[in-house]
């Protein structure tokens, strides 16, 4: 088994998820289900290999450029010809759970 | 007018005749809906009201005679995934269950401003999260074939509308397979463009590296033509390629003898169903029949393909996803006694099973002491898996593969096991780990009169040359 319970419960907290004690158990065995089906990557020696985090990495549109000035993602145009107007701020806080009307709402955040 | 057969340019020939018109046209598919969504439940909301205001637009320009633009009145869909300025938008998901979009998503306005009209949001899994819609926190969709089957997954409502006739197109996201998969599973044609060939400007994000926007449509001349419509570069998605897009309906036309398709032994493995094997053994005679050559090729990292996808993919949802704490918009807990009390159980409250079990994996995959044995290497294999395509398309044009390796399943059938339903997708994630276009096409039927799909993926930006071999099969598959 690679993950037990208190595994799960460490995930869960770095994940801010609340795991009920029901949804416990499940999960501890779907993981180690997936984690073992996973497990058939370490077949594969990788210690040559690059990691590639976008497909983008190597199919840039400018092959004689460098790095990331081959992507178009090197330019933000919306920065470049001055910054975009951002919402207003009644449509920013239109779907806020709580506001009041100026700022979003929410429990206190430091405890005296 | 029998909606269940109409396309792009029937529906625009009949507007530019008389015939009907684009508001008559609207209220009949709303009538259908209304009538037939019930059984099926691909519709999660109706926007009437966008609807009949673009419709009344478009009527108004054919009275004045002014020429009907390339989808002038066509009713579609869009995956409840993409923003809608003003129309709830779910994702399929609880945590977004009231939110409504303040903006629009590029690929839906870019739709509305060639004249289509928005019918309403489709039903889809949790976040894209999904191979059968059973995700979905509203409602199942049931296959419109056989409604005792699943559709497939992610965009199950928008092939289950398209197949029954309930839009003409409908706009899906594929990040594993969730346009090809359900294309093949309703017998509709689905198309995931080449990644950054469609701005993602307005989709919720799943995995950022994965996500691509796509049509479904009923033939592969529908698929072009929305093709040509949402593609192109976008100031708003930095990931957006600036590349030229093809006048793609003009390059359905070329031929495509002495084309040459690739056939992968790795793609018809165990686990492979004998009559969808059967079928595209046929399709892929056919297609040989018409000229093209048919090579054998090998993409020896295939089988490595899954474990990678639901490293990558876990991995970038568990980061996308952290956005959802009940601060800005969605889903806020009740009587919570603290700030971080209110992030878990807003999250608790908000999210599906599936979706919890891959924040959970993408977090464990991401954190200290784990990360270069799953993500990292997840991430060098994806290399692996791309130098397989690069070699195989210095010998070929297109690879010709199953799109599933069965028919659609039946509902509840792998809904305990969640390695069982990430398989369905063995053979669509690795194009969209590699990023290169692929596109599903109906191939024919098993005994149980379910549709199979045929999937053809070509080069990175090379959708014309997939969609004229899917045009020119289709075509021959009907005579």
């Amino acid at each position: 088994m690679k993950v037990a319970e208190k595994d799960v419960l460490y995930v869960a907290d770095l994940a801010n998820l609340e795991l009920s004690p029901d949804e416990r158990p499940r999960m501890v065995r779907d993981l180690n289900s997936i984690l073992d089906y996973i497990d058939r990557l370490n077949q594969l020696d990788t210690s040559d290999v690059a990691a590639m985090a976008q497909t983008s990495d190597r199919f840039g549109v400018d092959q004689s450029k460098r790095g990331s000035e081959r992507f178009a993602y090197a330019s933000r145009d919306d920065i470049h010809n001055g910054l975009r107007e951002s919402l207003p701020r009644d449509e920013a806080l239109a779907n806020a759970p709580e506001s009041d009307g100026n700022f979003f709402q929410v429990p206190k955040v430091i405890e005296r | 007018m029998d909606l269940n057969t109409l396309t792009i340019d029937a529906v625009r020939c009949a507007i530019a005749e008389g015939k009907t018109t684009a508001t008559r046209l609207a209220e009949s598919f709303y009538a259908k809906i209304e009538k037939e969504d019930q059984a099926i439940g691909a519709y999660l909301t109706i926007s009437k009201d966008r609807a009949m205001a673009k419709a009344a637009q478009i009527d108004a320009m054919a009275a004045k005679g002014e020429k009907l633009q390339p989808l002038g009145g066509v009713p579609v869909g869009i995956k409840d995934v993409m923003v809608t300025r003003g129309v709830r938008t779910t994702a399929g998901s609880k945590v977004l269950k009231n939110f409504v979009p303040p903006y629009d998503c590029t690929a839906v306005a870019r739709m509305e401003a060639a004249g289509a009209v928005v019918l309403g949001k489709m039903n889809c899994d949790e976040f894209a999260m999904g191979s059968s819609n059973e995700n979905s926190a509203y409602k199942p969709v049931h296959n419109p074939r056989d409604l005792t089957r699943v559709p497939g997954g992610s965009s199950g409502g928008s092939a289950a509308a398209v197949a029954s006739g309930m839009a003409v197109v409908t706009l899906g996201s594929d990040t594993g397979g969730s346009i090809r998969q359900p294309a093949s599973f309703c017998g509709v044609v689905g198309l995931m463009p080449t990644y950054g060939r469609v701005s993602r400007y307005g989709l919720i994000a799943f995995a950022s590296s994965l996500d691509h926007i796509g049509p479904l449509a009923k033939t592969v001349k529908d698929a072009a033509i929305v093709l040509g419509t949402i593609a192109g570069r976008d100031p708003m998605d930095s990931t957006s390629a600036d590349l030229p897009v093809p006048d793609y309906v003009a390059e359905l036309e070329k031929p495509v003898r002495s084309l040459k398709l690739g056939v992968a032994k790795e793609y018809f493995g165990e686990g492979l169903d004998r009559e969808v094997r059967a079928a595209i053994e046929f399709a892929i005679q056919k297609l040989a029949t018409l000229g093209c050559e048919i090579v054998p090729v090998s993409l020896p990292h295939t089988e490595y393909a899954i474990p990678t996808y639901y490293l990558v993919a876990t991995a970038e949802a568990s980061s996308n996803l952290a956005r959802y704490d009940g601060v800005r918009y969605g889903h806020r807990a009740q009587s919570v006694r603290s700030l971080s009390d209110m992030y878990e159980r807003t999250r608790d409250q908000g999210f599906g099973a599936e979706v919890k079990r891959r924040i959970m994996l993408g977090t464990y995959a991401l954190s200290a002491g784990y990360y270069d044995a799953y993500y990292l290497k997840a991430q060098r294999v994806r290399t692996l898996l791309t130098r397989d395509f690069e070699e195989a398309f210095k010998m070929v044009d297109a690879i010709v593969t199953p799109t599933s390796p069965t028919a659609a399943f039946k509902l509840g059938e792998k809904t305990g096991n969640p390695l069982a339903m990430y398989l369905a997708d063995i053979y669509t994630v690795t194009a969209d780990l590699v990023g290169v276009p692929g596109i599903s096409i109906p191939c024919g039927e098993t005994r149980e009169k379910l549709p199979i799909g045929l999937q053809i993926l070509g080069r990175h930006f090379d959708e014309a040359t997939i969609l004229r071999l899917a045009h020119a099969y289709e075509q021959a598959r009907k005579n």
